[in-house]
Formats: structure tokens, C-alpha cells, sequence
């Protein structure tokens, strides 16, 4: 079989024994003084500031980054099983997920040295949070369309444009924004992009909420308005934007959030069929549950390649292709075995998470590249090799 | 993977590569036996794998024997190689003489041998339904009863009842009737409730690690057929909704290959059962969405016996009703689970071996 569809087998040391037991002590505890309850895509929906902070409090944010940045230079295996077991129990990680998973990893990448000693340590505390400038009105798969731009001026550059379905922005500080610093080159449209911190505070930023169909508020535009980013806000080389960005997609796309925005159904559905199962019933959450066994273990390969450095770019498409494919599914299944009302305000554990999944299902297979765009990268690597 | 076992796959692909070739699984499935195959195969000592060499084998692990038959199924190796090992590993483990020559393992779990005391040994009768290659082969290994206990023993398929048959790749499968056989009582072993559940799920691992050799074979024929094949001027790959098949193949035939490697690890360490349960669940879906997008793919010429994709999809259609089907472990494997109950769910699925859902 191609090379690039193998992935390694990945035993979990022993030490890490250890610190799951710690993070579900921890979300035991929490639970138990009723700080949250779980929740389906609680990556995305779950915003709490508090959660966040204990959470940085503990360690468990910025896990694999140098001390020196306020990092704990843990494994990025110890990241995976922190980050599992928290998915896992549907906790509120919304608000630090994206600067804790692709914004500061990027910054420790390509950032300057100021820059890292300046927002590292604030979001290993759990009390910065970033948002991804990537989309925008005309531009969503095809990412190279992009044209928010800024332009050189004194001492910085002046940004305008938009971004769009900017999860997040009305409560974070910071955006990490692909933009235009040399207009379309229509022979390479991938040229001439840079990457720039944003300060969603400056002056000239507007964050407009646009709301889910469930009336829940996640996605902004963000309207940039002659805003001034100060030089030292360039974010790697100018005109390398591009290739900086493809490698922060690796991160966004191969974590077990790519499988488990719906696990706190399926919970609420061993409870709900536990008395009294029919054969039916056995069969499909005998499917389920290895599907789910077979992704983590996927999904574990994946980081187990990123632990030594390779970008499997590849294997993380087929992974998050496979892994949305089965949050929608365990929805649907579950909605199949037990006749309820799902809702969100119903008395029932098991109707709320089910309203949540199917609510929010639609966005599984859209957000960090679309099942057909995803689909589009596989087929295109599998023959090359 | 260890070095050895890495040797023992590269050695394994050569083999079978320059001996599956079309010719050779048309003509043993015309009924031919594969002599030569058979030959190089037995002298090179792949046939007794996994045992141990104090009982006359090779030595080496299940894990190593898992890792080969990948490669015998991906080259649709018409011989019976997982029959014989599986038949050797049950012999070495009750401590009967094991062979290097062609042997079948009758189904374990049946209820229709029965063993009966005579003068010097035991009788052996009933009769037992799809035997694995029980036409080609020169001993059957049997499981049957003696009142409640399990008795095993190996008997002469020259001396029984034997209907031709063959399942949907067209390798045998024949049901075998087995007339008051004698095997004189140092031929015969108890056998344990343990050990025969032991050997079932040994046997859902074996077919799903076949399968997931096939289905590689699947992926690689597939792609590769995609950058020959044009059409409208270009080749077909370049189509989207091609490029949407190969997609989904990939993805499929990558879970096979994850699933049955931690089924490997997990035999290294001899506590397989919910590994296998797994595997033959995910496999089996693997195979159910992955053959017809390769039969979509190449077109009508796939759909012939000139091309050899048939040798690897009717294998794929054979094996995932053997055994029990994916939706009869699926059923087992979610009783346990939902047994287990809620809470119990997350934990298994991080750390099946030290928390099984089960407690068989
Ligand atoms: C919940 C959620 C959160 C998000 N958060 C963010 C965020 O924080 N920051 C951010 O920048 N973006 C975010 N996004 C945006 C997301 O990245 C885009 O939705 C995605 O890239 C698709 O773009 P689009 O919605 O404009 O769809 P389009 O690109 O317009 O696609 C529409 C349809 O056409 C298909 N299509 C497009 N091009 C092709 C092609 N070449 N071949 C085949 N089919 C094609 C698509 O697959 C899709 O089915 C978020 C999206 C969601 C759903």
C-alpha cells in the first residue's frame, strides 16, 4: 500500500496513564460542583473564560511549547489525550481552542521572538483567545481568491477587507489574518499573501454577528476599515503567507475534534437503551463503536507523525473526512434507535444532546475545508504516490 | 515492526507475487491444486508460523503470521495457508503433532461433532457444513464434544464423506461427513470453553487481516487503473466525482489497514478478543462500501474474468459472510458494550485492553 496511507502504530506511554487519570479527576470534579454539563461540538459552543483559565492553571494549554514561553514542553501525544479526554466529557474549551491549537503553534513557528514572548504566555494561561482569518465573502474553498489587503504605510500597514464565519471573534482578542500584500497575481494566485496579527480592540475593527439557524452565536464577519497593524505584527516573511497557512491547517484538521464533536450523544445514548436493548439496537452501536475505536486509533497515528515532525497532510484530509462523516452519522443513528423530541430545552439529557448534534451537524463537514475539497486533496496524493 | 517480521513480510510479498499470478488462481479454482505455491511456500516454513520450534514449528509470533497472511490475501494466495496455520496453532496448543502439509480447521463453535470412547481411542462422527479446503487437504482438525467436554482431534479427510463446494471466489468449501472415525487416544486432546472461544476470534481476526490485504489490493489496482484509463481526452482520475471514489476507497482501505494492525499488536500481547470483534466489524464495512466503488471505477472491463480485480472483490464478497457477518459481531460487540453501560464507554475506547467492555 502507498507509503502515504500508512500510519504508525502509537502506544500511549505509561505516564500518560497518569495524567488522563488527572484530567478526568478534574472534569469529574467540575462536573460534580455543576460548573458545566455536556455538550455536543462543545469546541465550538462551549465558551467559558473560567473553564478556560483552570484549564491554564493545570497546564493543559500550550502543552507542547518551551517553558520559556509558558509552555510545559509536554509531548504532543500528551496534548492528544488532554484534548480527548476534554471532548470526550463535552467540556467548555471553546474560548482558548483555536489560539491553544493552531494560533500560538503557528506563533512559535513563524513568530519573532517578541512576539512569542508576548502572547504565548497569555494563552497558556488560558486568557487570550484567537480567532482564524481565513474566509471571507467571496472566498471559501478557493482560499487564493482571498482580497482583504494591506497596504505598506509608516511604521506598519494599513488592512482592509473582511473576514467571514469568524468563529469566535466577539469574545477573542486576537485574529490571526491571511491577507493580500501584493495584489492577485492571476499566474499564481498564491503569491503575495502574508500573515498578520489582528487586535480585535484596534481602532477601525468591527465585529458583526451573523447567527446560526439555532439563533446561537459563534460566527462574525470581521470589516477591517483603513486599520494600522504595526510592523512588528507581520507574522513570518511577507508574500510566505500562503505557505504559513497551509501548514496551520495540518493542526486545525487532524485533532480528535474531528470525531468527537458528538461523543456526548452517544453517552447519553448508552443511558437512554441501556434497559431492554433489541437486536437492532446491539447491532448499530456495535458499529459505532467500532468506527469510533478505528478513527481514534487513526487519529492517534496522525499525532504520533506530528509527533516526529512529519505534516501528514494526506492523512489528516482521510482522517477529518471520515471523522465528520461519523459525527453526522451518530447522530442520525441515534435519532434512529430511540424515538424522542430532540430539543434544547427539553427535561431530557438525551434530547438535548440529540437537538445540539443535528443542529449543529451541518457545520462538521464545511469548517477546515469541505468533505468535497478534502476529498479533492486525497484522490490528488493517492495517485501522485 | 520487528526486523524479523519485517523480513519474513518482504520475503512473503516476493513469493506471492511471483507466483499469484491470473493463470494460477484461474486454475485452482477450476479445482486445480497450487502445487508450486504450496511447495515454496511449506519449504520456506510458513506453514507451521507461530509455532513454537520445541512442537516442530517455525517459532515466531501470531503477530508474524498475521502480518504474512495480509500479504497471502492480498495477492489472493489460492491456497489454504490461514487454514493450515490456524489448524497447526490449535494442534501446538493442546499438544497434538502438528504438520507442514495442508491442513483445514473445521468450525469450532459447532455442535455437531461428537466423540464416543471405544477400544484404544475415540470415535469421531457427524456431519460439519463448509469446511475450509476439507477437499485439498490432507488432515482435518476437529472440535467436537464428548458429553459437555470439548474434545480435539485431527482426522483423515480421505476417510470421510466429502461434497464438493466452493463459496463465491471459488475456493472450497465443502460440507464433510465424518463416519465413526478412529483416532486412537494419543491423537485426541480436551479442549476448554476458554480455548474455543479463544480460537473463534482467532479466526474473525485471521479473515479480517486476509480482507485487509485484499482491500489494498483494491485500493492500488483501482488508482492505478484511474491514471491508465482516459477518457474525454484525459485521464479518469482527473474527474471529481472519480477523484470522490478514490477518496472514499482510501479512506476505507486505511481504517482496514489501522484496524487489523492494532488486531496484530493486540495478539502480540494475547488479549485480541474485543481487537478482533473490531476489526471484523470495521473490515467488513470496509469491504461492503469499497468493492462496489472499485467495480464502479474500472468500468466493464473490471466486471470480467480477464481482469484480476475479481480475484480480490469475490474474496472480499466470500470472506465477510465467513465466520459471521459484520452485523452478527456488531450485535455481540454492542451487547457488550451497552451492557458495560454509559460510563463505561469512553474509558473502553481509550484503553480496551486494560478496561474491556466485556467480562468474558
Ligand atoms: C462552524 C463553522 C466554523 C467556521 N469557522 C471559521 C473561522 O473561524 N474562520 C474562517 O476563516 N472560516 C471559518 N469557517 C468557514 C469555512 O472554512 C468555510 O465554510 C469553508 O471553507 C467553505 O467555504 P464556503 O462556506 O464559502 O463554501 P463554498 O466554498 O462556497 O462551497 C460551497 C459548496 O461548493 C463546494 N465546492 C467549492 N469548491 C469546490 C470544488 N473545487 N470542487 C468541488 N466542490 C466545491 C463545497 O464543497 C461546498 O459544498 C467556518 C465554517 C463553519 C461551518
Amino acid at each position: 500500500m502507498s507509503k502515504a496511507l500508512k500510519l504508525p502504530i502509537v502506544e500511549l506511554p505509561e505516564n500518560i496513564d497518569k495524567l488522563r487519570d488527572e484530567v478526568r479527576s478534574f472534569i469529574a470534579e467540575e462536573r460534580s460542583k455543576g460548573t458545566f454539563e455536556p455538550q455536543c461540538d462543545s469546541w465550538l459552543g462551549g465558551f467559558s473564560a473560567e473553564f478556560s483559565r483552570k484549564l491554564g492553571e493545570r497546564g493543559w494549554i500550550g502543552m507542547t511549547w518551551p517553558k520559556k514561553y509558558g509552555g510545559h514542553e509536554r509531548s504532543s501525544l500528551e496534548r492528544f489525550v488532554v484534548t480527548e479526554e476534554l471532548l470526550a466529557a463535552g467540556a467548555p474549551v471553546a474560548a482558548h481552542w483555536i489560539a491553544d491549537r493552531q494560533s500560538g503553534t503557528l506563533l512559535l513557528r513563524y513568530g519573532t521572538e517578541e512576539q512569542r514572548n508576548f502572547y504565548l504566555p497569555k494563552i497558556a494561561k488560558g486568557e487570550s483567545y484567537f480567532v482564524i482569518g481565513l474566509s471571507e465573502p467571496n472566498s471559501g474553498s478557493d482560499l487564493a481568491s482571498l482580497s482583504s489587503m494591506a497596504t505598506k504605510a509608516d511604521g506598519g500597514w494599513v488592512l482592509n477587507g473582511s473576514k467571514l464565519w469568524t468563529s469566535g471573534a466577539h469574545h477573542s482578542h486576537y485574529m490571526i489574518a491571511l491577507v493580500r500584500t501584493a495584489p492577485l497575481n492571476p499566474e499564481n494566485r498564491h503569491q503575495g499573501l502574508s500573515q498578520f496579527v489582528v487586535d480585535l480592540a484596534a481602532p477601525g475593527v468591527t465585529v458583526r454577528p451573523i447567527r446560526l439557524m439555532t439563533g446561537e452565536h459563534h460566527f462574525n464577519e470581521v470589516i477591517f476599515e483603513d486599520v494600522f497593524i504595526p510592523d512588528g505584527s507581520l507574522v513570518g516573511k511577507v508574500g510566505d503567507g500562503w505557505k504559513q497557512g497551509m501548514a496551520e491547517l495540518a493542526y486545525e484538521r487532524s485533532g480528535p475534534e474531528r470525531f468527537l464533536s458528538t461523543l456526548p450523544l452517544l453517552t447519553e445514548l448508552l443511558n437512554t437503551i441501556q434497559l431492554d436493548p433489541d437486536r437492532h439496537t446491539k447491532i448499530e452501536v456495535g458499529k459505532l463503536v467500532a468506527r469510533l475505536w478505528t478513527l481514534r486509533k487513526m487519529s492517534l497515528g496522525v499525532a504520533g507523525l506530528l509527533e516526529k515532525g512529519v505534516t501528514p497532510s494526506l492523512m489528516a484530509a482521510l482522517v477529518k473526512d471520515l471523522g465528520t462523516q461519523f459525527e453526522k452519522q451518530l447522530a442520525e443513528t441515534a435519532r434512529l434507535l430511540v424515538s424522542s423530541n430532540p430539543s434544547v430545552t427539553s427535561s431530557s439529557a438525551f434530547e438535548r444532546r440529540l437537538a445540539e448534534a443535528i443542529l449543529h451537524s451541518p457545520g462538521f463537514t464545511l469548517r477546515g475545508g469541505t468533505t468535497e475539497i478534502l476529498r479533492g486533496i486525497i484522490a490528488k496524493e493517492v495517485v501522485a504516490k | 515492526m520487528s526486523e524479523i517480521r519485517e523480513m519474513l513480510v518482504e520475503s512473503a510479498t516476493k513469493i506471492m507475487k511471483d507466483f499469484c499470478t491470473k493463470e494460477l488462481i484461474n486454475e485452482a479454482e477450476s479445482g486445480v491444486w497450487a502445487e508450486d505455491l504450496w511447495n515454496i511456500v511449506e519449504e520456506s516454513g510458513l506453514t507451521t508460523i507461530a509455532v513454537p520450534e520445541e512442537a516442530g514449528g517455525t517459532g515466531g509470533s501470531y503477530g508474524d503470521a498475521l502480518s504474512l497472511l495480509r500479504i497471502a490475501g492480498k495477492y489472493s494466495a489460492p491456497i489454504p495457508l490461514a487454514e493450515t496455520l490456524l489448524a497447526n496453532w490449535l494442534l501446538a496448543e493442546v499438544g497434538l503433532p502438528i504438520s507442514s502439509k495442508p491442513l483445514t480447521l473445521s468450525p469450532v463453535d459447532n455442535n455437531v461433532v461428537t466423540f464416543n470412547e471405544t477400544e484404544g481411542g475415540w470415535g469421531v462422527s457427524g456431519i460439519v457444513k463448509q469446511v475450509p479446503w476439507a477437499s485439498l487437504v490432507e488432515g482435518i482438525v476437529v472440535v467436537g464434544k464428548f458429553k459437555d467436554q470439548y474434545m480435539i482431534a485431527k482426522i483423515d479427510p480421505n476417510n470421510c464423506l466429502i461434497s464438493q463446494g466452493s463459496n463465491l471466489a471459488g475456493e472450497p468449501r465443502n460440507n464433510i461427513e465424518i463416519q465413526n472415525q478412529f483416532v486412537p487416544s494419543n491423537g485426541v486432546a480436551f479442549g476448554t470453553d476458554g480455548l474455543v472461544s479463544r480460537f473463534a476470534h482467532l479466526g474473525i481476526l485471521v479473515k479480517s487481516v486476509l480482507m485487509a490485504g485484499a482491500l489494498e489490493r483494491v485500493l492500488e489496482l483501482t488508482t492505478a487503473y484511474t491514471k491508465e484509463r482516459s477518457q474525454f481526452g484525459r485521464p479518469i482520475h482527473r474527474f471529481q466525482a472519480i477523484q470522490h471514489h478514490l477518496a472514499s476507497l482510501s479512506g476505507e482501505t486505511a481504517a482496514a489497514k489501522v484496524v487489523t494492525d492494532y488486531g496484530i499488536e493486540a495478539i502480540d500481547i494475547n488479549q485480541f478478543e474485543t481487537e478482533a470483534m473490531i476489526a471484523k466489524i470495521r473490515v467488513g464495512e470496509a469491504a461492503s462500501i469499497s468493492v462496489p466503488i472499485a467495480h464502479q471505477v474500472l468500468g466493464a472491463i473490471g466486471f470480467t474474468d480477464e481482469h484480476i480485480l475479481q480475484h480480490s472483490t469475490r474474496r472480499l464478497w466470500a470472506w465477510r459472510d465467513e465466520n459471521g457477518t459484520e452485523v452478527e459481531w456488531a450485535e455481540k460487540f454492542g451487547e457488550q458494550v451497552i451492557n458495560a453501560g454509559p460510563e463505561a464507554l469512553w474509558p473502553s475506547v481509550t484503553g480496551i485492553n486494560k478496561n474491556p467492555i466485556s467480562s468474558h
